[in-house]
């Protein structure tokens, strides 16, 4: 940014926050250094009205609650002011510790809307007074927010409380289909990222998978167009909607064989033919159908019948590959 | 971005008087530049600037005044700037769902001063950071991230067992730590595994029984950090192609593995054609397998054999004729 124009937004905040009065635009144009000075000209006039509401947005868009209204009942134009106490940082001081958990916190994130975030955070924290180090402590790369280009317009969508408007490819559909969804927010869960949110289209909560999302998400309409449910428990959704309810699954494995299922089961003890017997609960039960399957013959479905069908028919599926067709 | 960049500037001149205020002892300069991340030349430009800067009259007594001894600035008059700006949604959402998501994991850092730091820094965001619309729920085995932080930070050798899933063996390894990575909500430990005289990624999850040793960690000068940019799961060039046909149900294996020559394909109808490069033929054979028929083997032919001949053994202890 241009010297002359930081200069002219730091004086300006200053100015703003050291009166209680509003002032008017035609004050501040004649007391903020660096406004186009007024020379009688429309050319001027029109001039200064760009500058500052360039500023104002500036400033609007940093966080600086720039309040209109009029002093009193006299004035015949609004004026501006900061109050101080919405200005403000409120007092917070942090042990050492905390400020090791905040430092350690604000290296989560890597996307630039929140990576920045997190600076300019740490940022006022250390103007407020806390030392916080961000680079200290034990060798760590955090990437929750990575690798999703979808994620940034979403969560802006959600924080902003704009519809949006996305094409969103479900792996079993050929084509992409155009969605409208109230935002509600945006969570990661288990390892992937979800949007979750009221379905336009149908009228229902939906959670979306990001990396589905075809293209980037587009927000339209207004902001603040809706408000999210009270109660709303993003997590719950999408555990209610990927996860389901558990299923408990008894398989048989030859000893020293299917290690990685060991390592979530329940020994159950030895079947008469001297296989090991193993419970399993799961609440994504056609994905423990794929594990069980790649096995081979090493694990054997014993309950429920469903799962054993659902094993038996991937695994005829497999069979018939290696028949010449 | 040319927004970030003038709010990054903007942000930090309102930020320098306070932080000088809450310093009244004085901060050498170069400390200054490192906590806000800049370069000492750019910090002196942001000093300047301030300098210039002011209460309405801007004569001597109403400009900010800095007063420089050696090395060390300090700030003699703020012209009211004594706080720094609240925090923004964003950045408070930062904070607030970053320490929630620590809180998840115990591991890593002080579980009560996590909590009582939340608290602290949800009380100074104010209500932007209640309705946060964000959330982060990650997998974490909580003695295991625990173990392996005490390991990095006392910079001390890990002994522990490691879950193969390939081969589907449980192996016991002796490595030296590097560091923690969180990918895609999942931890992994990069370390030096002395056993196959390699650097390797640990995923947690499948890590047990992992304990500290006496011994220091001693990473050999030829064990670098893998660049995870594109992913934990890379191609390895050179290595035997797999080629796939993926049916409309398994096209989420393009998105999950890196592969290359994506092309769509009529047969299995909505296909789409992949290929992954790998060594490891005992992963490709365990991912077709796994796939219920849902991936074709192109290539190599002899391992579609195998998968088959797998099915028909596991058909036959079911007692089902392979053709029905």
């Amino acid at each position: 940014m241009a010297a002359k124009r930081a200069e002219r937004l730091v004086n300006l905040v200053i100015a703003l926050l050291s009166t209680r009065q509003y002032v008017t635009a035609a004050r501040i144009r004649a007391t903020v250094p660096g406004y186009e000075p007024d020379d009688g000209t429309d050319r001027a006039d029109e001039a200064f009205k760009r500058m500052f509401e360039r500023d104002k947005a500036e400033l609007r868009e940093m966080g600086v609650p720039l309040e209109t209204g009029r002093t009193s009942a006299f004035d015949t134009e609004d004026g501006y002011r900061i109050a101080r106490a919405d200005y403000e940082l409120p007092e917070i001081t942090l042990t050492g510790e905390e400020a090791a958990a905040v430092g350690l916190a604000l290296r989560l994130w890597e996307s630039a809307q929140l990576a920045g975030a997190a600076h300019s955070a740490l940022v006022k924290l250390k103007a407020a007074g806390v030392d916080v180090d961000a680079s200290r402590g034990i060798p760590l790369q955090p990437r929750l927010d990575a690798g999703e280009p979808a994620f940034e317009p979403a969560y802006a969508a959600a924080r902003d409380r704009r519809v949006l408007e996305f094409d969103y490819r479900r792996p079993d559909e050929e084509e992409p289909r155009r969605r409208h969804v109230q935002p509600w927010g945006v969570i990661a869960w288990h390892g992937r990222w979800y949007l979750g949110g009221l379905d336009l289209d149908r009228q229902q909560p939906r959670v979306f998978r990001l990396s589905r999302v075809v293209g980037t998400p587009k927000a339209t309409g207004p902001a603040g167009a809706f408000e999210p449910p009270p109660d709303v428990d993003l997590g719950a959704m999408v555990a209610g909607q990927v996860g389901g309810e558990e299923h408990v699954v008894v398989v048989r494995a030859r000893p020293g064989t299917a290690n990685g299922l060991r390592r979530q089961a329940t020994p159950l003890g030895p079947s008469d033919d001297g296989d090991d017997r193993l419970e399993l609960r799961t609440t994504e039960p056609w994905g423990l159908a794929d594990r069980l399957a790649s096995f081979g013959p090493d694990v054997l479905v014993e309950a429920p019948a469903e799962m054993r069908d659902a094993v038996i028919g991937r695994l005829t599926r497999l069979a018939a590959m290696g028949e010449p067709s | 971005m040319t927004s970030t960049g003038t709010t990054d500037r903007m942000t930090r001149l309102l930020a320098l008087v306070p932080y000088l205020t809450a310093r009244p002892e004085g901060v050498a300069v170069a400390e200054v530049a490192r906590d806000f991340g800049v370069t000492e030349r750019q910090l002196r430009s942001d000093l300047e600037l301030l300098w210039m800067c002011g209460l309405p009259g801007y004569g001597p007594g109403d400009l900010i005044d800095l007063s420089f001894e050696g090395d060390r600035v300090r700030v003699t008059f703020t012209a009211g700037m004594v706080r720094p700006l609240r925090l923004t949604t964003d950045e408070a959402v930062a904070l607030v769902v970053a320490l929630r998501t620590l809180l998840e994991l115990p591991g890593l850092a002080e579980r009560d001063a996590v909590s009582r730091a939340l608290a602290k820094v949800s009380a100074a965001a104010g209500h932007s950071a209640e309705t946060a619309p964000v959330a982060v729920s990650v997998d974490a085995r909580e003695e295991t991230l625990a173990v392996v932080r005490e390991g990095l930070e006392r910079k001390r050798a890990l002994h522990l067992h490691y879950y193969v899933p390939t081969r589907d063996e449980r192996t016991e390894r002796t490595v030296d730590p590097m560091r923690l990575l969180l990918v895609e909500g999942r931890w992994y430990l990069e370390a030096w595994c002395r056993r196959s005289e390699g650097v390797r990624l640990f995923r947690l999850d499948r890590v047990d029984d992992v304990a500290v040793l006496d011994e220091p960690a001693a990473p050999p000068p030829q064990a670098h950090e893998r660049d995870v940019e594109n992913g934990i799961y890379q191609a390895e060039p050179g290595s035997p192609a797999v080629r796939l046909r993926l049916s409309r149900r398994a096209r989420w294996v393009a998105d999950y593995y890196p592969v290359d020559s994506v092309r769509p394909v009529e047969d299995p109808a909505g296909g789409l054609a992949v290929t992954v490069r790998t060594a490891d033929l005992a992963w490709a054979r365990r991912l077709v397998a796994s796939l219920g028929g849902e991936a074709l083997v192109d290539e190599p032919r002899e391992l579609t054999a195998e998968v088959a001949a797998d099915a028909r053994a596991a058909l036959a202890r079911y007692g089902v004729a392979p053709s029905g």
